[in-house]
């Protein structure tokens, strides 16, 4: 397994050469975006209402934090990724409208995302899911947090981070997608399974 | 001190042990686990669940950013507190834990979407009470994430289908998951009873600890099929591959009516988090999921 360490803004060349299987660690800025502040994103844009969000010089990172608030300031307690598929169906327009280089996630993502990130030149990374307290430790700032009237885990986090990972590509720019591949043997499986368990 | 009062104090200490720290049995088959394990990328994402799962307890910070939907099971022998203010005290609880702990808000209205932004709210949290004859009161706090709890399914099968037909179903379920409900996962199931009814064992077949087989044997040796076909369907941690993608299956049954085979499952993910005390008529407090433990 290869180590891969990346800075934002990420370039083309940055990920063009990245593989399914390799490991990333990213630094600079994460935004969080779940299923709420995509649908409200992707109807600005349509409108052509302006977005407060500069996704396409950092990482989408699928992701509803816990937080606290201080008095001048937010403090992560633990973020890691959500699950990925609820996107599914907006996250391939999402892509195109705001230029998304990298997403962050778990679980994965299906065909429309995977043909969308090849023809714009983009990766998705799996972080293991659950590991949200590991997460928050190479979080070293929350820089912005925008449309909070979505609520905490729904609002947009902008993370300053350093070494975000062990982060797996797990969707290259070529059109690889490892949760397929694990899918196709799942299959096989199961005719094996069902033959001798089932009858 | 007043009973009511010792409640007060402890349950929220009890909530924020469910969700920074795994109870022993669940930490022990995460070991188990790595061990079982072949693939390098499920060899590293259970060193890190590992890393993280210390990270929280020494910490003290929950352990996974979907604090959940938090869900009370209550055993209520005899007590000198009414049942009222018992949920009372727990929906209080919960709302302080939110702050203090801190927890994410996760609850929000299903038609505006708008965050209660306590974790409380209508039907929420959910308290399911047993009547007991004991001289305790018996609570478990068990926080469901989403990722998992989205995963769960029930089917009504014809009873010509058999327990054969439970297998084939138990199996496209957790096919069907994959990685979203974060493996390798612990799966509740519940047979019999009606539909509501069965989903309510797969969720009590969940706070049975993961090695602790069904004391009727052939409920055991079906629970042992099960997770080792779960095991060789090749999902793996974090649905990436891997040898295991099970922390262990529990089964539990009801009688049901003779035209049907209700099947409920329900999913937990590796974060199976759950505390469970019980406090005495004279005051006593007990921890049961997590042995040693005392906040005195």
């Amino acid at each position: 397994m290869t180590r891969n360490y990346l800075s934002t803004p990420i370039s083309e060349k940055d990920i063009l050469n990245l593989k399914v299987g390799d490991i990333v660690f990213i630094s600079g800025l994460l935004i969080t975006s779940r299923d709420q502040a995509h649908l409200r994103a992707l109807e600005y844009a349509r409108q052509k209402k302006e977005v407060p969000i500069d996704y396409g010089n950092s990482v989408l990172f699928h992701c509803g934090p816990v937080v606290k608030k201080t008095d001048n300031d937010w403090i992560v307690i633990a973020a890691g990724p959500t699950t990925s598929d609820r996107m599914e169906e907006i996250e391939h327009e999402f892509i195109r409208r705001f230029n998304i280089r990298m997403i962050i996630g778990k679980g994965g993502m299906g065909e429309k995302t995977t043909k969308s990130l090849e023809k714009n030149k983009a990766i998705y990374c799996s972080y293991t899911g659950g590991a949200g307290a590991l997460a928050a430790k190479a979080i070293e700032r929350v820089v912005k947090v925008e449309w909070l009237d979505l609520g905490i885990p729904e609002a947009v986090w902008t993370f300053e981070v350093k070494n975000f990972g062990p982060c797996i590509v797990s969707i290259d720019s070529n059109g690889n997608n490892l949760y397929s591949e694990v899918s196709a043997k799942v299959k096989e499986n199961y005719e094996r399974i069902i033959k001798s368990n089932v009858g | 001190m007043k009973n009511e009062q010792i409640l007060e104090n402890k349950l929220i200490e009890l909530i924020r042990l469910a969700e920074t720290d795994l109870p022993k049995d669940v930490e022990a088959s995460l070991r188990n686990a790595l061990q079982r394990e072949k693939s390098e990328l499920g060899k590293m994402n259970l060193e890190i669940i590992l890393e993280n799962v210390r990270i929280a307890r020494e910490h003290k910070i929950p352990m996974c950013q979907d604090t959940g939907i938090l869900n009370f099971f209550i055993k209520y022998g005899h007590c000198e507190i009414n049942y009222d203010k018992i949920n009372k005290i727990i929906i209080e609880s919960v709302r302080k834990a939110t702050k203090e702990i801190p927890l994410r808000p996760c609850v929000v209205n299903p038609f505006s979407r708008l965050n209660t932004n306590n974790n409380t709210g209508v039907g929420v949290p959910n308290c399911d009470v047993e009547i007991t004859a004991e001289n305790y009161v018996e609570i478990t706090v068990f926080p469901k994430g989403a990722g998992s709890e989205n995963m769960n399914n029930l089917c009504m099968l014809k009873p010509a289908n058999g327990i054969a037909g439970v297998k084939k179903f138990v199996l496209n379920t957790v096919i069907n998951s994959g990685g979203y409900p974060c493996p390798p996962i612990k799966i509740g199931i519940g047979i019999g009873g009606t539909s509501d009814i069965a989903m309510k064992l797969s969720k009590k077949a969940l706070l049975r600890q993961c090695e602790k087989k069904h004391k009727d044997e052939k409920i055991a040796s079906l629970e042992k099929e099960l997770q080792e076909m779960m095991d060789s369907t090749g999902i793996g941690s974090m649905g990436l591959g891997g040898t295991v993608t099970t922390l262990g299956v529990n089964v539990e049954y009801a009688d049901c009516h003779t035209a049907s085979l209700p099947v409920g499952i329900s999913i937990q993910c590796w974060a199976d988090r759950r505390a469970a005390m019980r406090l005495y008529d004279d005051g006593d407090i007990e921890y049961l999921s997590h042995r040693g433990f005392s906040h005195d």
